[in-house]
C-alpha cells in the first residue's frame, strides 16, 4: 500500500494524519504558527509518504511551496465530509467550529455533498470568538467550557460580533452578573448561531461535530439540547480534516 | 507629464490620486487578464479599450463635444433607453463605479451601510478620479433602489443629476407611469441637445442599439459549446465596455469576435478543457473593474457561462420592436421593451426566476453563484426564492455576499471551489 498523508493547515494548528491502507499510522498536531511553511518541514522530517493532499487555508501555500514533489489539494468542506464519513460512516450532517470558520455540511445517502454553509469574513461562532472572550474574562481557553458549566443562569447576549459582544459581557459584568454566567450567556450565543446554520443546510442524523470547539463541552452539552438529538463526537475532532485529506488522497491515487 | 495630463487637469481629476488608481488598475487587469492562456486576437480590442480606459475614449468624447456639439450622458443602470440619447445625436456612457474610491468623503454623505456601487459612484465623483463622470453634461439616475434614489439627492448637489422614475409594478398604470417618464426623458434631451428627435433618427437609433443588444446575444449563443471558446472574464469584459464604447463600434468588434469564437469552436478549442463545470452568475451588477468573482470563481476549476446581470443578459435578452412607423408607435416599443427588464426592483418579479431556470438551460451551467452586493436589499430579498427555484428543478446555488475589498479573496475561494467540488 501507499502512504498518503492528509495535512490540514488551518489558522491555528496544522494536523497531519498518514494513511497506510485505511490504518492510521500516524498522526500530528501542531501550532500552525506564523510561519506555516516552517512547520510543515519540519512535519516532513517525520513523515515519509509519496503523496501529500493538503487542505485547509494554508493548501495553496504548501502545494506552490515545492516543499513537497506530490501536493494535491481539496477544499475543508470535502475534506471535513470525506473524515467524518471516515470515522463515522453513518455521518449525513458535519459541523466543524474551526479556529477562523464555521462549516455545516449535508450529506446524501451516499456520501456526496448536498449543501453547505460557512461563515464569511466575520469571526461570528467561530473558535476565534470562543478564544477572544475567554481571554476576556481571563480563564484557560481549555478550561472556558467546563467554567460556563459551573453557571447558575445563562443571560442573553444578543450580538454576534465579536466586538460587540465582548461590550456586552462588559456591561453585564456592569451589572453584577458572574464570570460563569456570562461565560454560559457566550456560548449559548454560539450554539444558537450553529444550530441556525445547521438548520438552512438542514439535519440528518447521524450529526458528527468535528474541529476544535467539539472538545468544548458546554458548547457540545447545550448544542445537543438546543437540536434534541445525540451529536457524534470522533475520538479526535480536530484531525477529522486532515484525515478527510488523506481519505481523499486514497480515492485519487487509487492505493 | 502622461499624453492625457491636460486633458485630466482639464477636466478636475486629481492627476496624484488617479493615477495611483491607474496603476492599480493595470496590476489588476494584467494579473486578470493578460495572464490568461489562449486568448482570442480579437481580445486586443477590449485590452486597448482597457489600457486606455480613462484616455482614448474620454479623449473622443472631449472632441465630440467639442468639434461637433454633442451632449456626454451619463448613467448607472439599463433602464436609461440609449436609443433616445443617439437619437438626440448625444452620447452614452456608464459611469465609473466597481472599485473603492474615495471612501472617506463619501461616508461624510451617505451611510457606511450603503452598498459599494453607490458609495463607488459617488466617491469617484468626490474624489475626482472619474473622466467620464467629469466629462457628463448630465448624469440620469432611476428610482431602483432606495439607496440609489437618496444618494441621487445628495449627488445631485455636486453634479448635474436628472432621475427617472421606474415604477415598480408592470400594471397599466405602471407602463402609463413609464411612458411619461421616457417622454419626459425625450423632452429634456432635445432641450439639452437642441436637437429634436424625429421618427427618422429614433429608427435609426433603435437599430443601432438592437445590433448592440444582438452581437452579445451571438457571443452567448456561442458560449453553449464545450469546451466553452471563451472565459467568463473575457465576456464579462465585453459586456462591461459595452457601456462605454461608442456602439456601432462595439457591436462591429464583438461580431469580429464571434467570427474568431465560430473558428474556435469548429476546431474543438476552448479555454478550458471539455467537461468543466459551468457556472451561471446571477444577481447585481460588475461594473469595471469589479473582476473578483469572476477570477477568483475561474481559479477555482470552473468556468462562467453567463451573466443573469445588468452588466449581462438582462441589458440585452430583450431587442425593441422595428417595425414602429411613427414616433409614438416606437415610444411604445421602447416603453414595452424597457418595461420588461426583470431587475429586482419590481413586486412582484417572477419573471426573473423563470428567466434564470432558462438561461441555466441555455447555457447548460452545472450550478448558479448568486452575487449579491453587500447591504442590495433587492438582490439579498430574490436571493431566497430564486435558491428555492434552482433547488426545485435541482440546479445546485450558492450565495455569494461580498462587496469591492479583497479580505474576503481567501473565504471566497475556499466557498467557490468547494461549490465546484459539489458541482463536478
Amino acid at each position: 500500500m501507499t502512504l498518503i498523508a492528509g495535512i490540514d493547515i488551518g489558522s491555528r494548528s496544522i494536523e497531519a494524519v498518514v494513511l497506510d491502507g485505511d490504518t492510521v499510522v500516524f498522526s500530528k498536531k501542531m501550532p500552525t504558527t506564523f510561519d506555516p511553511l516552517q512547520q510543515c518541514r519540519e512535519l516532513f522530517k517525520e513523515i515519509n509518504a509519496p503523496h501529500v493532499v493538503a487542505t485547509g487555508y494554508g493548501r495553496n501555500l504548501l502545494a506552490e511551496s515545492g516543499l513537497h514533489p506530490d501536493v494535491q489539494t481539496v477544499t475543508e468542506i470535502q475534506a471535513y465530509a470525506l473524515g467524518a464519513r471516515a470515522v463515522h460512516p453513518e455521518a449525513r450532517t458535519i459541523l466543524d467550529i474551526g479556529g477562523q470558520d464555521t462549516k455545516a455540511i449535508s450529506l446524501l445517502a451516499n456520501g456526496k455533498t448536498a449543501k453547505f454553509e460557512m461563515n464569511d469574513r466575520c469571526a461570528a461562532g467561530t473558535g476565534k470568538f470562543l478564544e477572544f472572550m475567554a481571554t476576556a474574562l481571563q480563564i484557560p481557553i481549555e478550561e472556558f467550557g467546563d467554567f460556563a458549566l459551573q453557571a447558575t443562569h445563562c443571560p442573553t447576549i444578543n450580538s454576534m460580533c465579536t466586538v460587540f459582544a465582548e461590550t456586552e459581557a462588559v456591561s453585564l459584568m456592569a451589572r453584577g452578573e458572574s464570570p460563569a454566567n456570562i461565560a454560559l450567556g457566550l456560548h449559548q450565543s454560539i450554539v444558537n448561531r450553529t444550530k441556525s446554520m445547521l438548520t438552512r443546510v438542514g439535519i440528518t442524523p447521524s450529526l458528527v461535530f468535528a474541529g476544535g470547539v467539539a472538545r468544548n463541552p458546554c458548547v457540545v452539552k447545550n448544542l445537543e439540547k438546543e437540536l434534541g438529538i445525540q451529536i457524534v463526537i470522533p475520538d479526535n475532532p480536530d484531525m477529522v480534516g486532515a484525515r478527510g485529506a488523506a481519505q481523499w488522497g486514497r480515492k485519487h491515487f487509487n492505493a | 507629464m502622461g499624453k492625457y495630463d491636460a486633458m485630466w487637469e482639464k477636466l478636475n481629476i486629481d492627476l496624484p490620486a488617479h493615477e495611483g488608481l491607474m496603476e492599480v488598475l493595470g496590476k489588476f487587469y494584467g494579473d486578470i487578464y493578460l495572464s490568461q492562456q489562449g486568448r482570442l486576437q480579437g481580445m486586443e480590442y477590449l485590452d486597448l479599450v482597457l489600457s486606455e480606459i480613462h484616455g482614448l475614449r474620454v479623449k473622443e468624447l472631449q472632441e465630440a463635444k467639442q468639434l461637433q456639439g454633442r451632449k456626454v450622458i451619463g448613467t448607472f443602470c439599463v433602464f436609461v433607453p440609449e436609443e433616445l440619447t443617439i437619437a438626440a445625436n448625444a452620447i452614452q456612457i456608464g459611469l465609473c463605479s466597481g472599485a473603492d474610491a474615495g471612501k472617506e468623503q463619501v461616508e461624510k454623505l451617505i451611510p457606511r451601510n450603503t452598498c459599494a456601487l453607490i458609495k463607488s459612484f459617488m466617491g469617484f465623483k468626490l474624489a475626482r478620479l472619474c473622466p467620464f463622470t467629469e466629462s457628463c453634461d448630465l448624469i440620469v439616475g432611476e428610482t431602483t433602489c432606495d439607496g440609489k434614489k437618496k444618494a441621487y439627492e445628495t449627488f445631485g448637489k455636486i453634479a448635474p443629476m436628472y432621475v427617472m422614475e421606474v415604477p415598480q409594478r408592470k400594471s397599466e398604470q405602471d407602463r402609463a407611469l413609464w411612458k411619461a417618464e421616457i417622454l419626459r426623458y425625450k423632452e429634456t434631451l432635445e432641450k439639452l441637445t437642441g436637437n429634436t428627435i424625429t421618427a427618422q433618427s429614433l429608427k435609426k437609433a433603435i437599430v443601432i442599439v438592437n445590433n448592440k443588444r444582438k452581437a452579445i446575444q451571438r457571443l452567448n449563443k456561442l458560449r453553449v459549446a464545450d469546451p466553452v471558446p471563451i472565459s467568463g472574464r473575457d465576456a464579462l469584459l465585453i459586456n462591461q465596455v459595452g457601456f462605454y464604447d461608442d456602439p456601432e463600434r462595439f457591436t462591429n468588434q464583438v461580431n469580429l469576435l464571434c467570427d474568431q469564437l465560430e473558428e474556435k469552436i469548429a476546431r474543438g478549442e476552448g479555454v478550458a478543457p471539455q467537461g468543466t463545470p459551468r457556472l451561471l452568475m446571477s444577481g447585481c451588477p460588475m461594473a469595471v473593474p469589479n473582476w473578483k468573482l469572476p477570477y477568483v470563481t475561474e481559479s477555482s476549476g470552473a468556468v462562467i457561462v453567463g451573466e443573469e446581470s445588468c452588466v449581462g443578459t438582462r441589458n440585452i435578452r430583450d431587442l425593441v420592436d422595428e417595425s414602429g412607423q411613427t414616433l409614438d408607435e416606437m415610444i411604445d416599443a421602447l416603453t414595452d421593451r424597457y418595461l420588461k427588464i426583470d431587475c429586482a426592483c419590481f413586486t412582484p418579479n417572477s419573471e426573473r426566476v423563470d428567466n434564470i431556470l432558462n438561461l441555466a438551460k441555455e447555457t447548460r451551467a452545472d450550478g448558479v453563484l448568486q452575487y449579491t452586493l453587500l447591504f442590495c436589499q433587492p438582490y439579498a430579498q430574490e436571493n431566497f426564492r430564486v435558491e428555492k427555484s434552482l433547488q426545485d428543478a435541482e440546479i445546485p446555488s450558492m450565495v455569494i455576499e461580498t462587496d469591492y475589498g479583497m479580505e474576503d479573496v481567501e473565504q471566497l475561494k475556499t466557498r467557490i471551489e468547494a461549490f465546484v467540488e459539489m458541482v463536478k
